[in-house]
């Protein structure tokens, strides 16, 4: 699967209240409502400027704080293809992973915002085409990978009854 | 190996797990609130399949109630559809609801060595009574709800020897800002803490809930203590017969190792905005508060009331401080009355919520507006996590909090007026 996008630049520490806040989770289950709040403390264009198929680049720890899966989801209806950061917190992962939305570990320092960037998940590779350079990840274990093609664990489910994961 | 590896490997039906390895774990208790339980029914429904198991399967409405509002009101009518459908034995609604994790223990639904999960990230709670308990999304729910299984990635852990015993206003929110002031945010991520040291004896059971309930601001995967006569006591107290169950630390289970002297830690405080950015009371800036709250999944238990009341007895709040009382569950709501402690609270100028998690995340009954300040017992203070973006959040343990309430700055309570 080679993935291919504009990148958008955050900091470290984007926590799950900063990727859609908690004025707007709580109000609907309406996620492509919620979708155009996404970043909004951040960056309130990001919406606005995000096109389908971009990638956030973030620092460490990016999905932080709480367990709600209305973060990668929100996301997710907002045309992002994916994450990459330095490192995720765990709950977040889990959930990025579960709902079908790929959360890269790479070393993200060099990317800058706008960049075009290439990304084979199968390979662990990524490429900024700005910078003509490739940066060191860590590719998805076998069985993330497999619940990201079939777009999430639930669908991952319901296509194979149960998940083993070993 | 770890304690929390030990608990996972014997629920994956193996001898032992190494850190790094992916497990299917077999799981005792599936929890769920009135936020992330009608995302985790959506996805439930679509695999067509009953709960694996309606006694081990606990939904809580305790976020937005009383219901904040007409979002809030259909997502709880929908999660109470759900549970009486499927016949949820431990469905918590109206005067029954306590904040999830006050409540789960003190209904007798957490046992040591048992594993719980959660879809909310303070489940990590239950591990001061023995349990292995973590948080997972709405997704990672709806499967356990189907299954009774989750994956896991067997955690390395880090021993952290407490020793000691805490001085006065000093107690387990102390100890755990400490932690996650020297470990920051995302220091533990992925790992297990594990409490073990003889200091361990002088934090109440109570104390040890509020340190387990933030081992996530750390970025841990669970916090876990011993199972040791206060616990065990505890338990039978609501009906659950253990026995004591030691850590037994073996030098190849842990990547690492922390010690805390609790007799030299000052009371703490996280300033705005991450839990990490502790400092000792002494050193907080004399900021204008606003807004104190006590309760919360972190510090709403009996031991938190008891501090407050001591410490506001015969006391009034400042002009223009709102001071909020969460006590956390029915039971801990009672006894605060019958113990008197709402006539103090009253006299002192405090408003009594009834249980709800309501203005730690900025939901209801406590919202703050641009500029303005609280000091919160709660156990986050992400910008606007209380409201407006443009306000601020101080975290401290109930003496503290309560201290300030009255002078109307954050005040260490040892020099109280």
């Amino acid at each position: 699967m080679l993935l291919k996008g504009k990148a958008h630049r955050f900091g470290d520490d984007v926590n799950t209240d900063y990727i859609i806040s908690g004025r707007h989770k709580f109000k609907t289950l309406d996620m492509d409502e919620l979708a155009c709040h996404v970043m909004e403390d951040l960056d309130p264009e990001f919406y606005g400027r995000c096109q389908e198929g971009d990638f956030i680049v973030a620092g460490k720890n990016f999905g932080c704080g709480s367990s709600r899966e209305q973060a990668p989801l929100a996301l997710k209806h907002a045309g992002v293809a994916g994450v990459l950061a330095g490192s995720f917190a765990r709950i977040y992962f889990r959930n990025s992973i579960n709902n079908g939305l790929p959360a890269i570990v790479c070393d993200t320092t060099e990317i800058e915002d706008g960049d075009e960037l290439e990304i084979d998940l199968e390979a662990g590779m990524v490429r900024d085409v700005t910078k003509g350079i490739e940066l060191a990840s860590s590719p998805l274990p076998k069985v993330m990978l497999d619940i990201l093609s079939e777009g999430g664990l639930v669908e991952y489910m319901s296509r194979h009854g149960s998940l083993k994961v070993s | 190996m770890s304690q929390s590896r030990r608990i996972l490997a014997v629920h994956a039906g193996r001898e032992s797990v190494s850190p790094g390895e992916l497990i299917d774990v077999g799981v005792d208790l599936v929890l769920a609130n009135d936020i992330t339980a009608p995302l985790a029914i959506e996805e439930f429904n679509k695999l067509g399949v009953d709960v694996f198991d309606k006694s081990r399967v606990v939904l809580v409405l305790d976020h937005f109630t009383p219901n904040r509002d007409i979002a809030s009101a259909e997502q709880c009518a929908f999660v109470r559809r759900f549970a009486l459908e499927h016949r949820i034995e431990h469905f918590y609604d109206g005067g029954e609801v306590g904040i999830e994790h006050v409540l789960l223990p003190e209904e007798g639904l957490i046992r040591p060595g048992e594993v719980v999960i959660g879809a909310d990230s303070h489940t990590c709670t239950y591990g001061a009574l023995g349990a292995f308990a973590t948080g997972m999304g709405s997704t990672d729910i709806a499967a356990a709800m189907a299954t009774g299984k989750a994956w896991f990635r067997a955690p390395e852990a880090v021993l952290i020897n407490v020793t000691g015993k805490p001085g006065p206003w000093v107690g387990g929110k102390d100890l755990i800002l400490h932690l996650i002031g020297v470990l920051g945010v995302d220091g533990a991520t992925y790992r297990s803490l594990e409490f073990t040291g003889d200091g361990i004896a002088e934090l109440s059971v109570d104390g040890r809930l509020t340190a387990a309930n933030m081992a996530i601001e750390a970025g841990a995967k669970n916090g876990l203590f011993p199972v040791d006569r206060p616990v065990v006591e505890y338990l039978e107290g609501v009906g659950v017969k253990v026995a004591e169950c030691a850590l037994e630390p073996d030098e190849y289970g842990y990547v690492g190792e922390m010690s805390v002297d609790m007799v030299s830690l000052p009371p703490q405080v996280a300033l705005p905005h991450l839990p990490s950015n502790t400092v000792a009371v002494g050193e907080a800036p004399r900021v204008k508060l606003d807004q104190v709250v006590i309760g919360s999944c972190t510090n709403g238990r009996m031991e938190d009331m008891r501090v407050a009341a001591e410490l506001l007895r015969g006391r009034r709040t400042a002009p223009q401080v709102r001071l909020i009382i969460i006590p956390g569950s029915p039971r801990v709501y009672r006894r605060s009355m019958e113990e008197g402690l709402f006539d103090i609270f009253l006299d002192a100028g405090a408003v009594i919520s009834p249980p709800t998690c309501g203005p730690c995340l900025g939901g209801h009954m406590g919202v703050l507006a641009s500029g303005e300040r609280a000091l919160s017992t709660t156990n986050r203070n992400f910008t606007g996590r209380m409201g407006h973006r443009e306000s601020e959040v101080y975290l401290s343990n109930p003496a503290v909090a309560a201290a300030s309430a009255v002078s109307g700055t954050i005040t260490d309570p040892g020099e109280l007026r």
